[in-house]
């Protein structure tokens, strides 16, 4: 537990000083950098609960994006359509809040400051709610099968969800949908990841957490020793997706807008490749495995914007004589970097960059399953 | 008497589809069968083989002189069965070859590790393909040129047979008598068998494992090279994620067969793309049928085209893990 501890304290560390710069910076190359710290904390959320299911139950899913996106929508049209009428009563000049307060005269200014958080946190609940609803009813018909079979259907499901979003006229369909406020502030992303760490952490050192571990390392041997396999695999499913919830609820209150493309299957695979970049089963390297990725697309980005490019592209051809499209095309896209990245780890180290070194569960016995 | 044309009509179309279906379907059963994993790239190579015989049809279309149709000519000498087969045949080269790869590079490696590294991997591969080929010839769609001149073939009374629909069928029996031919009556076909019931016990025999794996890679890879031009002739647009979609039909297609059982493969390729054309076909029907079909799919055809091989997947698992040809496998500790 200590460790878990050490990981809790250093992110609070971190929400103390961000929540000291809370607001979105107005300077441009101030936000660029603040978007990227948002999009760290939301991607930590992701792989941490992605590593629950992944890592630690050893279930392995390709659906994470479709619980992110019953999350964003959820929370999306909460904010547009009940949460005024929920902030007015709580929170309103002559809401809930300041009519309990009206004793304490200096508090009476706090309903209205933390309005915005209030209906923050209140949507990213409610999408949080809705998606772990969404995993409880894909985990329990889908977690009956087993390795590769389950990694194709929840692949499968991922798509239905955003098929059937594609096609709710409510929810804007393929035209995307807007969400009123844009609340999401760094002092949420990163407390609701460190939520995220803590409650994973919990559970896995918890009786839980044995249970998943079992399931994983040997599911016949769990199920013979009088272990209900179904009821761990089916709790680490709903956790994770609760969490790929909220994170697709500061997701839609951090960009303001949804579309269904943005939740397809290569946003699960980003996920996938931070919890085998960490390591399955070890929230530390997962966690600097989805620092690491939100990092690095963007370095290479910007490498491939220097005019080192062009003159290397220019000194290829001059060698071979063959034309090539540019080699900018092949820094800007993370799914080439995430593919290689796939391959050259599951060949060199299965176990992830940081997979032995930092917290990670070890297989008790080898697992005969092949 | 209309009815029935009609039904005929999509039945044919579902079969011309399936078959499509059935030879990609067929790579994925044949290397579960030998190496118990999925191979996810599959679908890709499907897109590579289709993109290789785009590039040879362009070559062939620079050397040979085109009519008014923009096709090649009936009165050229070569004829066009003749420019067919070399396409067909060069995609299906190409891809036994990068099939070969991959399996040497990315997936040999990896052959006593637990089956979710092999995916995982495997997942890799198909991202590394799909990405890269986007590198090299861009995102948008390109118009396969016509190999055949596509048109109804006449004298089949209200029926319309497309020439390329009758080329897809005619390729695929061809080649599906070439495989079984391939694996019943050949060694390295009863070594594929031999290896696919226990693979130790086979090694044991004097078979060479890798060389077996090789072959079957490169067995599936061509049959999804050649479904990719099928494809082509039919609807002439490529684009490099076309495998995605078609990959994962086809699996569906594979472990609704039963994974593993080559015939399963064929059967199910079939059945799915008969489902699909006459869900498609009748979508009006089923629409008054079930309402509620109108509030899901409001956008209409194409969404329950999609949705369909998914729905299949999902209850198969459910209720028919093993498919319908499948042995079930008892898990030992």
């Amino acid at each position: 537990m200590s460790r878990a501890r050490a990981i809790l304290g250093i992110f609070l560390l971190f929400l103390f000083l961000f929540a000291l710069f809370g607001e979105r910076p107005l300077a441009a190359n101030l936000a660029y950098y603040y978007d990227i710290l948002i999009n760290i904390g939301i991607n930590i959320i992701l792989a941490v609960s992605l590593n629950l299911v992944n890592g630690y139950t050893g279930q392995f899913s390709l659906g994470h994006a479709g619980f992110m996106a019953v999350g964003a929508y959820a929370s999306g049209s909460w904010s547009e359509h009940l949460s005024p009428g929920m902030v007015n009563f709580l929170a309103g000049s002559n809401g809930l809040l300041n009519f309990v307060l009206k004793p304490f005269p200096f508090l009476q200014a706090l309903p209205t400051m933390f309005a915005d958080n209030l209906a923050l946190v209140v949507a990213t609940i409610f999408g949080g709610l809705l998606a772990a609803l969404a995993g409880l009813a894909v985990g329990i018909p889908s977690l009956r099968l087993r390795g590769d079979y389950l990694a194709i259907v929840t692949l499968g499901f991922g798509e239905i969800i955003r098929t059937v979003i594609l096609n709710i006229d409510f929810l804007g369909a393929a035209r995307g949908m807007s969400v009123t406020g844009r609340y999401t502030n760094m002092f949420w992303t990163f407390g609701i990841a460190a939520v995220a760490v803590y409650i994973v952490l919990g559970l896995v050192n918890s009786t839980y957490g044995r249970g998943f571990l079992t399931v994983r390392d040997d599911e016949v041997a769990a199920e013979a020793m009088g272990i209900n396999t179904t009821k761990y695999k089916v709790i680490a499913f709903v956790v994770g997706a609760f969490f790929a919830g909220t994170a697709g609820s500061l997701f839609a209150h951090y960009t303001g807008f949804l579309t269904p493309e943005g939740f397809n299957f290569f946003k699960s695979v980003d996920v996938v490749v931070m919890v085998i970049l960490g390591g399955m089963g070890s929230t530390t390297g997962v966690v600097l495995a989805a620092i690491l990725l939100t990092i690095l697309p963007e370095l290479l980005r910007g490498l491939a914007h220097t005019d080192f490019v062009p003159a290397f592209q220019k000194a290829i051809e001059g060698v071979i004589p063959i034309h090539l499209p540019p080699l900018q095309g092949l820094l800007e896209n993370r799914l080439i970097l995430y593919s290689l990245l796939l391959i050259i780890m599951m060949l060199t180290r299965p176990q992830g960059l940081f997979g032995d070194i930092a917290g990670s569960r070890k297989r008790v016995a080898s697992s005969p399953s092949k | 008497m209309a009815q029935l044309i009609l039904f005929l009509q999509q039945l044919l179309n579902g079969l011309s589809l399936g078959s499509i279906y059935a030879l990609i379907a067929l790579g994925y059963t044949m290397v579960y069968g030998v190496l118990r994993f999925i191979n996810f790239a599959h679908g890709d190579v499907y897109m590579l083989g289709a993109y290789a015989g785009f590039a040879i049809t362009n070559v062939i279309y620079k050397i040979i002189p085109l009519d008014q149709y923009n096709a090649i000519s009936r009165h050229t000498f070569i004829p066009i069965f003749v420019c067919t087969a070399i396409v067909m045949l060069g995609a299906m080269i190409f891809c036994a070859i990068l099939g070969v790869s991959i399996e040497r590079i990315a997936y040999r490696p990896l052959r006593d590790r637990p089956r979710l590294t092999v995916l995982i991997t495997a997942i890799g591969v198909s991202l590394f393909l799909q990405n890269m080929t986007q590198f090299f010839v861009g995102a948008q769609p390109q118009a396969f040129k016509q190999l055949i001149p596509v048109r109804a073939i006449e004298g089949l009374g209200d029926l319309t047979v497309l020439s390329s629909q009758a080329a897809i069928i005619i390729s695929t029996i061809v080649l599906m008598v070439f495989l079984r031919l391939v694996v019943m009556k050949t060694k390295i076909g009863l070594a594929m068998r031999a290896l696919s019931v226990n693979p130790t016990a086979c090694s044991l025999m004097g078979v060479n494992n890798g060389l077996v794996i090789s072959f079957t890679f490169a067995l599936g890879s061509a049959l999804a090279a050649a479904a990719g031009i099928l494809v082509a002739m039919d609807s002439p647009s490529i684009n490099p994620l076309m495998g995605n979609l078609q990959g994962i039909k086809a699996f569906v297609a594979a472990v609704l067969g039963g994974i593993g059982n080559i015939n399963g493969a064929v059967v199910g390729g079939l059945i799915i793309g008969v489902l699909e054309t006459l869900v498609v076909g009748y979508s009006n029907e089923l629409t008054t049928l079930f309402p509620p079909l109108h509030y899901l799919f409001p956008a209409g055809v194409s969404q329950f085209r999609d949705a369909i091989s998914f729905a299949v997947l999902i209850i198969i698992l459910l209720f028919k893990p093993t498919g319908i040809f499948g042995r079930v496998e008892r898990e030992k500790v």
